[in-house]
């Protein structure tokens, strides 16, 4: 651990009566699942000593499939395949598949960490409860446990909020739910195919863990329903044998404009899996990319199979029934909710994020705080691709932009007034589904290319 | 200081995995010492640093490796292989290693090294009489050996001479061995040399070393000039050394300056 140095430890301010051990120059990055890492990575790359604080005992966040609060399941494989998903400076081994399995991807950020020595910088076993600002661009940040167990205040030159977004369930609302008498749970409490054996299975939601878990039910439930609101694409794995997001990429190395691509998956999609309404699945509603990518060659094999009932929306429950909006009745015992996950920063007041009543976090590329040149969130992003790269490049450009706001303050800030100073932008081409679902779904390839802009700007003067 | 860091193409088309012969050296404490991964040129297998630097390396407390580029030494054979599959190669044995590594990189190896620095955080890197491509440089080469350079433009191998490797301190049967275990890169990747391209920045900002001989007759003094200008420093030379200085007479030498430079970064 960073031992406090000598000059910064005799440094305590005051917040009321309270005690706030300074800590210098020192960066705070909150979380050490891959976001968090990285954060911690990029920051000690560019000279900065950094405490990261992680409520759980090791790294890796979601991937840490047995932790109460990880979305993961047991039969979880990546669906973004693995040279889009890997960090960009740290491979994934070549003798690794196309598509890992998620204890692989656990093993990967824990040989990251270990590779790059990061452990020593993470307080494990450490909730941040509160994250405060402070005078001149500081932060006072309080956390609970490690062995001690007592809450302490500390101030910091900089956060890194990298506290995931998938974890906190988002739960929709029925008539008569509560008085439901079969089981109901959320995708997230769902690890392992033995809750589904000899069980009739009701899973509601379309997204990508909906997909998975209505496969799942097919292989291992008596039966499943599989209730969606709207109708969807089914990319597959693989097309023409190479990985789906692959293909796609090479469309984007050729600057394939948006609406050729979209046709031309179209295409695909129909001459090999087909017209879907034959399978009972509605029309999408939409074109491909304006509903967050489902990965999933399975899906429609399986309703082929009679293993996958492919239902619409929910209408109300009963006691031992829920109807559908067609006006069906029918009979689970267990109704999986995998209906997705909200943003939740309880440590920080929402408008510290520019939040409104929604709870949206407005940021300037959902990463960098308005009117905070000192506060960050990393990896709030759902893109059409793997998250890794693209959260490596975000924390590269926060500690590049912390270096050049200590080493040239007046082009720092005439910087910032240009970059954040623009209206709220969509990191995508694509007319997205109005769903809470797609708040930060962006185009890795627009994306990275801001910031990439961003980056050329952030150089030093030469 | 530009950072690319859109590649699609690369995305899309990530090289074709191959197996890779990775030898190493292991020292016998486990101390902080940081790994070393040695990487030869075209031609060159790991065998030419198992000769002597690998253990020396280990012995003096640094956990050694050394790898054979695809389709040398004993890794999976390759023929249309580009400069970008063997920068892969190297940086995958890198991130598979349990520690930020120090890559080491001998004549075009040291081009794979240049390469592989801009895709790895490499806590340092020595280019060892590195042969960094370029016109200028082919056409030395050319004038020091015709007979094993001319041939290569029409798709033969590079065939490097005894002389232009050693110097006359190695016993003459000795440095015949090793020139007949000489391999050949792929010719794409020789025609790569002509035209290799504007480097990309490493990442991470590693301390970068250049070691060399003014009497080796691949790289002559100014091309190690050029080198470590580059990379803002001057060469470290070895005087009286020809261009395989991990296996000439005075093999000791230049290895053991490269690790009191590394002990004291
Ligand atoms: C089922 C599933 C499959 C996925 N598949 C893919 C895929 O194929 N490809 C891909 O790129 N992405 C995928 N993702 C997205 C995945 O979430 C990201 O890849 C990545 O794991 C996000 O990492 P993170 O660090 O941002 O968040 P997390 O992994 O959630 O880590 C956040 C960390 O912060 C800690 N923390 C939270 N609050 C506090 C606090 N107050 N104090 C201290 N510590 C705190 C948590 O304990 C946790 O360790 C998938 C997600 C799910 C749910
Ligand atoms: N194998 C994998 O790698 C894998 C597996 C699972 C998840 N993931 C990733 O994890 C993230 C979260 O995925 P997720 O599938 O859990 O969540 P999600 O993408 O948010 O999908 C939620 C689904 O539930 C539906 N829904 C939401 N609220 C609803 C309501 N009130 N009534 C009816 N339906 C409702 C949504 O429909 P609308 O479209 O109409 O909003 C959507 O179909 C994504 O980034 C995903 O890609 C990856």
């Amino acid at each position: 651990m960073t031992d406090l140095g000598p000059s910064q430890a005799a440094t305590t301010h005051w917040r009321g009566d309270q005690p706030v051990h300074g800590r210098g120059e020192t960066v705070c990055v909150i979380g050490a699942g891959a976001s968090g890492l990285v954060a911690v990575k990029n920051l000690r790359e560019q000279g900065f000593a950094v405490d990261c604080f992680e409520r759980e005992t090791g790294v890796g966040g979601a991937w840490n499939w047995r932790h109460t609060r990880s979305p993961v399941y047991g039969s979880t494989h990546l669906i973004s395949s693995k040279s889009v998903t890997q960090f960009p400076d740290f491979p994934m081994p070549d003798s690794w598949p196309d598509y890992p399995h998620h204890s692989r991807l656990l093993q990967y950020l824990e040989r990251y960490a270990d590779h790059f020595g990061l452990r020593e910088h993470v307080w494990f076993g450490t909730e941040v409860t509160r994250v405060e600002p402070a005078e001149g661009g500081y932060w006072d940040v309080t956390t609970r446990g490690g062995r001690g167990a007592l809450d302490r205040t500390q101030r910091y030159a900089a956060v890194v909020v990298a506290t995931g977004h998938n974890w906190s369930p988002k739960m929709p609302e029925y008539e008569g739910l509560a008085d439901y008498r079969g089981e109901v749970i959320h995708a997230s409490a769902y690890k392992d195919a033995a809750q589904l054996r000899g069980r009739k299975v009701l899973v509601v939601g379309g997204g990508n863990t909906g997909c998975d878990l209505a496969v799942e039910a097919a292989q291992q439930a008596t039966m499943c329903w599989h209730s969606t609101r709207r109708g969807y694409w089914y990319a597959p794995k693989y097309v023409y044998g190479r990985p789906a997001d692959q293909v796609n990429d090479l469309a984007r190395a050729l600057r394939l404009p948006l609406r050729l691509r979209q046709w031309l998956f179209h295409r695909v999609l129909r001459r090999t899996v087909g017209d879907l309404t034959r399978f009972g699945l509605r029309k999408p509603d939409h074109r491909i990319y304006e509903t967050h990518p489902i990965v999933n060659s399975q899906l429609v094999y399986y309703i082929g199979h009679g293993g996958i009932v492919p239902v619409g929306d929910l209408a109300r429950f009963e006691r031992h029934s829920v109807e559908l909006a067609t006006g069906e009745l029918i009979e689970p015992d267990l109704v999986v909710l995998a209906t997705g996950y909200q943003p939740r920063f309880d440590f920080l007041a929402p408008q510290l994020l520019g939040a409104q009543a929604d709870g949206r976090p407005r940021l300037y590329m959902h990463a960098f705080a308005r009117p905070y040149p000192t506060l960050f969130v990393a990896g709030m992003l759902q893109p059409d691709s793997g998250l890794l790269p693209l959260v490596h490049w975000q924390t590269v450009a926060m500690a590049r932009w912390l270096r050049l706001r200590e080493s040239a303050p007046q082009r720092a800030a005439q910087l910032w007034t240009s970059l954040v100073g623009g209206p709220d932008r969509r990191w995508t081409k694509a007319a997205v589904k109005d769903s809470t679902r797609h708040w930060f779904e962006i185009d890795h390839v627009l994306y990275l290319r801001a910031l990439q802009k961003t980056l050329k700007a952030l150089e030093p003067a030469a | 200081m530009s950072t690319r860091i859109l590649r699609p193409l690369e995305w899309a088309y990530p090289p074709r995995p191959v197996r890779r012969e990775v030898r190493y050296a292991r020292p016998d404490t486990d101390g902080s010492r940081p790994p070393v991964l040695f990487v030869p040129g075209f031609g060159h297998g790991a065998w030419i640093f198992t000769e002597h630097w690998l253990e020396h390396t280990a012995g003096r407390g640094f956990p050694a490796y050394a790898l054979s580029l695809r389709g040398h030494g004993k890794s999976g054979s390759a023929p249309r292989t580009t400069l970008r599959s063997y920068a892969h190669d190297v940086v995958q044995v890198a991130a598979s290693l349990p520690r930020q590594a120090v890559l080491v990189g001998h004549g075009a190896g040291a081009l794979v090294v240049a390469r592989a620095l801009a895709r790895y955080p490499a806590r340092a890197a020595v280019l060892v009489a590195p042969v960094l491509g370029g016109v200028r440089m082919a056409f030395s080469v050319l004038a020091g050996n015709p007979a094993g350079t001319l041939p290569a433009l029409f798709g033969a191998g590079l065939r490097p001479s005894r002389r232009q490797l050693f110097s006359r301190e190695l016993p003459i049967r000795v440095g015949r061995g090793y020139a007949s275990r000489l391999g050949r890169a792929s010719t794409l990747a020789q025609w790569q040399l002509l035209a290799p391209g504007r480097l990309e920045d490493p990442v991470g900002n590693p301390p970068v070393l250049v070691v060399g001989s003014p009497q080796d007759r691949i790289v002559p003094l100014v091309a190690l000039n050029r080198a470590a200008r580059q990379y803002g420093g001057a060469p470290l030379l070895f005087p009286g050394m020809g261009h395989d200085l991990m296996l000439d007479a005075r093999w000791p030498e230049p290895i053991d300056a490269i690790l009191d430079w590394l002990d004291k970064g």
